[in-house]
């Protein structure tokens, strides 16, 4: 079977994303939100693939787009900013935060790093539920304006569409430049990277800033979409969402976090369809896929070509 | 003015003294081993040089300019890099991809000029690119630049450990054991390479257990015994050291004896 080069996977994602699916689903709002759904959690989901990347594991890109939501939410109801403006600066919002948090707490590694992770999606959740006028408490904010342009579901896709793209080339470049090697090193060794004159903090922050700045665009393309946030828009559970994307779609390449996330997205929402089941048949498959494909569905060709392999060896000659 | 200084050194780790007033110089160009026993505070000199800890008194300086207390990235860009014992690399890249990775400090390209892949950063990515397949092919490692660091054999390890610190193009490089673990004829090899390495002119220190090794190749010899410097000379003014005889090296009637 010849396999796919990158650019050409590219871009037949690009022109199932662009072209095919707004012709198909055109008149159908439903599907057309849970892709556009998948999208911009599918671009979330590459920044926390960044900071795996770094031997990090985050379950914090809750907590990013909650606060890139949020820049909209208040930026767009109380100022009148407009979305095309308040997005660039969610984004810096969400990456001058990691700015202040990554830097003491990217000290710590492994079940640690990702234990403190975790507590910030709470921490950011409690913070915008306590923030008073300003953030509106529980009731949170609603009636945040349609971005202009944006006016159809359709739009919206597309726009969403378009993110998920753009953020897909930015974690492809990093992959292939020379950042994005020393981003592979650090998870490897970070003494034997600090001893070849390599700033690891700096690095490592990089990292962090660029995914939280992800996180905080996908927050603020939800809130401008769904024209409402709240402090429970967001909550442990997408964080660890995005983890499980990454994972389950594999941690060695770019479209591993793309494709774990359009698969789990779509597979729930046609698990509804017998909803007692919908959290069982979700969590078998979980399993099922972490036992099976421990490297991520990504890993299913060579995991296929090494049984081929394996039963050739086995045949008689 | 020596290269390196090494002024009064001491760390303590709790009640615990690993090096003690320790001091010495280190001359531009001359392969200077430090021995002693195990546990005698080598490998936290090692890492106090380089960085990797900041010592409870005394100074080391680089050019006369102090180094302590500086970060292992900021004294790797003044030009004194280390290896490590064992094998460390990044086992999961190829042989080629650490040493490209180890040219670090020669990026001139920004962060961004490198994502958007500018004429400038291509021309000096294929540059890293010849550059480490020539230093791989110096230190015996021609044909297994695309082989995973993983999948190398010990030996080839500890080369690219060395190849990746030359990248880096040091003025000064710690060799951390890099005989351990290696028979005669791979011995003989390494010891080649690090002759090589200084007539590329790179001053070398190394901590080494290998006694035959080291009595062949050092300029001067440092002896630490107990955290404590004991005595420093030629190999053969160690060789005849009482001091040293009676801590380290061992008697040539009790070594008869055995």
């Amino acid at each position: 079977m010849p396999r796919l080069s990158a650019p050409a996977g590219f871009a037949l994602f690009a022109a199932v994303m662009l072209v095919a699916v707004p012709l198909a689903l055109a008149g159908q709002g439903y599907w057309l939100t849970v892709l556009t759904t998948a999208a911009l959690l599918a671009f979330g989901s590459l920044g926390v693939w960044l900071t795996f990347s770094i031997g990090r594991i985050n379950i914090a890109q809750g907590a990013f787009a909650l606060i890139g939501g949020y820049v909209v939410a208040i930026l767009g109801t109380r100022y009148h900013v407009s979305f095309w403006l308040s997005l660039p600066l969610a984004v810096l919002a969400s990456a001058l935060v990691a700015t202040l948090i990554g830097w003491p707490i990217l000290r710590l590694r492994g079940v640690y790093f990702a234990m403190i992770t975790l507590s910030l999606t709470e921490v950011a959740s409690l913070a915008f539920l306590n923030g008073g006028s300003f953030t509106a408490g529980a009731s949170g904010i609603t009636s945040i304006p349609r971005p202009a342009l944006l006016s159809s579901s359709l739009a919206i896709y597309l726009a969403s569409a378009v993110l998920l793209l753009v953020g897909i080339v930015i974690a492809w470049r990093f992959a292939v430049s020379p950042a994005g090697a020393v981003f592979r090193s650090l998870r490897q060794g970070e003494e034997l990277a600090a001893s070849l004159g390599i700033d690891i903090a700096r690095y490592r922050l990089l990292a962090f800033v660029v995914s939280s700045g992800m996180g905080g665009a996908a927050g603020a393309m939800f809130a401008a979409f769904q024209q409402n946030v709240f402090p429970t828009s967001y909550t442990v559970n997408d964080s660890v969402n995005f983890m499980l994307y990454c994972f389950l779609g594999g941690l060695q390449t770019v479209a591993g976090p793309v494709v774990g996330t359009f698969l789990l997205v779509i597979a729930f929402q046609l698990l509804s369809a017998i909803q007692r089941f919908q959290a069982l048949l979700y969590g078998i498959f979980m399993i099922a896929a972490m036992l099976f494909l421990p490297n991520g569905l990504m890993s299913l060709p060579q995991v296929l070509a090494a049984r081929r392999g394996r039963a050739d060896e086995a045949a008689p000659r | 003015m020596s290269l390196l200084a090494i002024e009064g050194v001491s760390r303590r780790f709790g009640g615990l003294t690993a090096v003690n007033d320790v001091s010495f110089a280190v001359e531009a160009g001359e392969i200077l081993s430090v021995i002693g026993p195990n546990g005698a505070g080598k490998s936290t000199l090692f890492k106090l040089i380089a960085g990797f800890l900041k010592p409870s008194a005394g100074h080391i300086l680089l050019d006369g300019k102090r180094i302590d207390g500086l970060r292992p990235h900021s004294i790797a860009a003044r030009g004194l890099v280390r290896t490590f014992q064992e094998t460390t690399v990044f086992r999961e890249m190829s042989a080629l991809e650490n040493v490209v990775v180890a040219h670090h400090l020669r990026r001139r390209g920004t962060i961004l000029g490198e994502l958007l892949a500018t004429p400038g950063v291509r021309v000096e990515q294929q540059e890293f690119l010849s550059e480490s397949r020539e230093i791989l092919a110096r230190l015996g490692l021609a044909g297994l630049e695309d082989e995973l660091a993983r999948n190398l054999p010990h030996g080839h390890l500890r080369a690219l450990g060395i190849a990746m610190a030359l990248a880096v193009r040091p003025r000064v490089v710690l060799l951390d054991e890099p005989f351990a673990g290696m028979n005669s004829e791979e011995t003989a090899r390494a010891v080649e390479i690090v002759r090589g390495i200084r007539a590329g002119g790179i001053t070398v220190i190394l901590v080494e257990h290998d006694m035959g090794a080291v009595m062949r190749i050092s300029d001067r010899i440092v002896v630490l015994n107990f955290g404590t410097l004991i005595a420093s000379g030629t190999p053969a003014e160690i060789q005849q050291n009482e001091t040293v005889i009676d801590a380290y090296l061992g008697r040539a009637d009790e070594i008869a004896a055995l």
